[in-house]
């Protein structure tokens, strides 16, 4: 396989990593742009597909130019049929491909469930390792301007639940590329959820094939009080207000995942075992979706070094609304990444409290 | 193209064959050894056996939760196939999969889904990643009329004219979904069969007749070969058993038995029979060694499953990714 011959990877520079090449800056989409264009020339079996793939814009950027390169046989529109063309890619891949099938909102995926659920993600189990599927499917979370409720939700939820899927949230411009590749070197069907966010951002990343391992998340700012758990762009808003509560002196520790599934429990174990307090920040709605399981792997792993209850912050339990003043009180960032992060801090205090009124009420 | 002699034996054996398995199957099958729900085969042995004959090895198929006689008929292994019954680890799918979950990569079957129309965008999938390398190999993709209620047919069929796919669709029309009657899930004829020709070939053909199905097959496989693209065949059919187990688990009073009755005199493998005894390309005696090799065989494979260990509890985790 020509995937062997990719280099292993380095670390993320934008929070302080070390990493290589420190002055090659790149944008988001193009860094994604790179990997699709490294791994098309590397390997035939490689093609990408989606609707609008070919659109001038080309996928928010990531995708353009890409068939004038690679031809139409390699980089092609799809009709919308979600089911089908999931089910389209799946074939493909158990016939010795390596699809990426590109989605340009999460809130389609829905129609493609079926297959991604009851097929790609089972075909290796169900089958006791006869067959594999090497899918990468990758959708963006839409935000802002009104997408309102089907446009714009945030489902990695859903897919976090579902055995036999890797789902991957990238945060860094390094990241995109190097998950991206690993997504599409792996034997395996991935889910690579982004953000629109992130798109924002330029980030320093090598321009040669590298790849960062599935599973493995990343410190990206190291901390003695508090441990932020953040997914996809809001790690830059854990991270940003990590360094603003640095100035009152609370050392905030924060952990991106980039890999939702396989989880890097260890990692954060670690970091929590050394704070005893947590955060956990995602774009998902809050009632039964990764702030719920992150939180109950702490509580049950490391229960015994928390000093405080564990923090969710996650989207509220409704649909998203399209009118800007009610999208403002759905969305969140940095602020109440703060609050959350003071709210645990000042536990031990607030308990100290109660426990005095309590002693009082009984004495009274 | 009339088939040969040869090919006339090897067809009627090869449906033979998937009878008596089949009927095997069933007499044993309340015995509560095999732990897995079969959805039998019986009555529909034409439609596999016709297809698959003018398949070559490396040609893929896909399947459904009525697998057996695709599986059979592609040339998948009875012993894996009967060690998967009795979710065995020398099944296929080494006891993951059970009667609904089958698969034989080395014939082209890259495994089987129960859910009702889920093969069918896959089976096309096989067949872009088959055009991508050259068009040689052809995807034929089995489906009953249940599946046929489902959108994905559509989009798949759709996306296998868009792209002058080498797939062909075979619709097992057996008239019944469970306890459901075609005829109270489908408002005309499919539509399918009024697509335009250059973009499908369609057919409407008696799925009991194998020679009827063969040289359609034949016909829609030359055309796929040659990138033509897709075809769609409708093979009427019937469901002689119940939807799922043997004849004693069928629920009364969904269906007419004079229905059943009359299909039963239009039996694939009875009316081959008794056509190639009439033009002399079999005698009797041919007709009494099959059933006595094929007899050996089955107990063999049932012998082979029954001594077959059975996955461990701490192998519960395996296969869950490729490495």
């Amino acid at each position: 396989m020509p995937w062997s011959r990719i280099e292993a990877d380095c670390l993320e520079p934008n929070f302080g990593n070390e990493c290589e090449d420190t002055t090659r800056l790149v944008s988001y989409q193009d860094a994604i742009r790179e990997g699709l264009r490294q791994a098309l020339a590397l390997d035939p079996n490689v093609f990408v597909m989606g609707q609008g793939v070919d659109d001038p814009s080309g996928m928010f950027g990531a995708t353009r130019g890409l068939q004038e390169e690679f031809g139409r046989d390699r980089v092609f529109d799809t009709p919308l049929a979600e089911t089908a063309l999931t089910g389209v890619a799946v074939g493909a891949a158990l016939g010795g491909k390596r699809p990426v099938y590109f989605h340009n909102r999460p809130d389609f995926l829905l129609l493609a469930m079926d297959q991604l659920v009851n097929h790609a993600s089972k075909w290796h189990y169900m089958f006791g390792g006869a067959v594999n599927v090497p899918l990468v499917v990758w959708a963006c979370i839409g935000r802002g301007w009104g997408s309102a409720a089907q446009h714009s939700q945030a489902l990695q939820g859903l897919f976090f639940h579902v055995p036999g899927l890797k789902l991957i949230m990238p945060s860094t411009c390094f990241d995109a590329k190097g998950l991206l590749l690993a997504a599409i070197k792996d034997n395996n069907p991935v889910l690579i959820i982004d953000h629109r966010f992130n798109f924002k951002q330029n980030g320093l990343v090598p321009e040669k094939m590298y790849t960062l391992p599935i599973g493995k998340g990343q410190i990206r700012r190291t901390g003695k009080d508090v441990t932020v758990v953040a997914v996809s762009h809001l790690v830059v808003e854990a991270f940003q207000a990590a360094e603003e509560l640095a100035a009152q002196g609370v050392e905030t520790e924060v952990i991106d995942p980039r890999t939702l599934r396989p989880l890097d429990e260890a990692l954060i174990l670690q970091s929590v075992c050394k704070t005893g307090r947590v955060v956990i920040a995602d774009t998902g709605w809050k009632t039964g979706g990764v702030t719920a399981e992150i939180a109950a792997m702490i509580a049950q792993k490391a229960f015994s070094s928390l000093k405080a209850p564990i923090e969710r912050v996650a989207s509220p339990d409704v649909p998203t609304p399209a009118g800007f003043t009610l999208e403002e009180a759905f969305y969140f960032g940095k602020k109440k990444i703060k609050q959350a992060i003071l709210k645990a801090m000042n536990y031990n205090q607030l308990s100290a409290k109660s426990k005095e009124a309590s002693r009082r009420c009984r004495a009274g | 193209m009339n088939p040969g002699v040869e090919k006339k034996k090897e067809m009627f054996y090869a449906m033979l064959r998937i009878r008596r398995i089949q009927e095997r199957i069933e007499s044993c099958y309340l015995q509560d050894e095999m732990k897995t729900p079969v959805h039998l085969y019986i009555g529909q042995e034409a439609i596999a056996v016709g297809v698959c004959s003018a398949l070559k090895k490396d040609d893929y198929i896909s399947s459904n939760h009525r697998s057996h006689g695709h599986y059979l008929a592609k040339g998948g292994d009875l012993r894996a196939l009967i060690a998967e019954l009795h979710c065995k680890k020398e099944g296929c799918s080494k006891g993951y999969g059970g009667s609904m979950h089958l698969v034989d990569t080395s014939i082209g079957h890259l495994g089987s889904s129960s859910i009702v129309g889920g093969g069918i965008p896959i089976g096309t999938g096989l067949a872009l990643a088959s055009k991508m390398n050259g068009g040689q190999r052809v995807s034929a993709v089995f489906f009953g009329d249940g599946a046929a209620d489902e959108g994905v047919l559509y989009e798949s069929i759709n996306f296998a004219m868009l792209k002058t796919l080498p797939a062909v669709y075979i619709l097992e029309n057996n008239h019944w979904s469970v306890c459901s009657h075609v005829s109270a899930r489908k408002a005309g004829d499919n539509i399918f069969h009024q697509a335009l020709p250059d973009l499908l070939m369609s057919r409407k053909i008696d799925g009991n007749n194998i020679l009827a199905v063969y040289q359609a097959a034949l016909e829609a496989i030359e055309r796929a070969r040659r990138g033509s693209g897709p075809s769609f065949l409708e093979c009427e059919t019937y469901r002689i058993l119940g939807h799922a187990g043997c004849e004693s688990q069928d629920p009364e009073g969904y269906r007419d038995c004079a229905e059943v009755k009359a299909w039963k005199k239009k039996c694939p493998v009875d009316n081959f029979r008794e056509q190639l005894l009439k033009e002399k390309t079999m005698t009797p005696a041919e007709i009494t060694a099959m059933e006595i090799k094929i007899e050996i065989e089955i107990d063999d494979a049932f012998a082979f499953a029954r001594k077959s260990p059975l996955p461990a509890g701490r192998e519960l985790e395996n296969h869950l990714f490729c490495e």
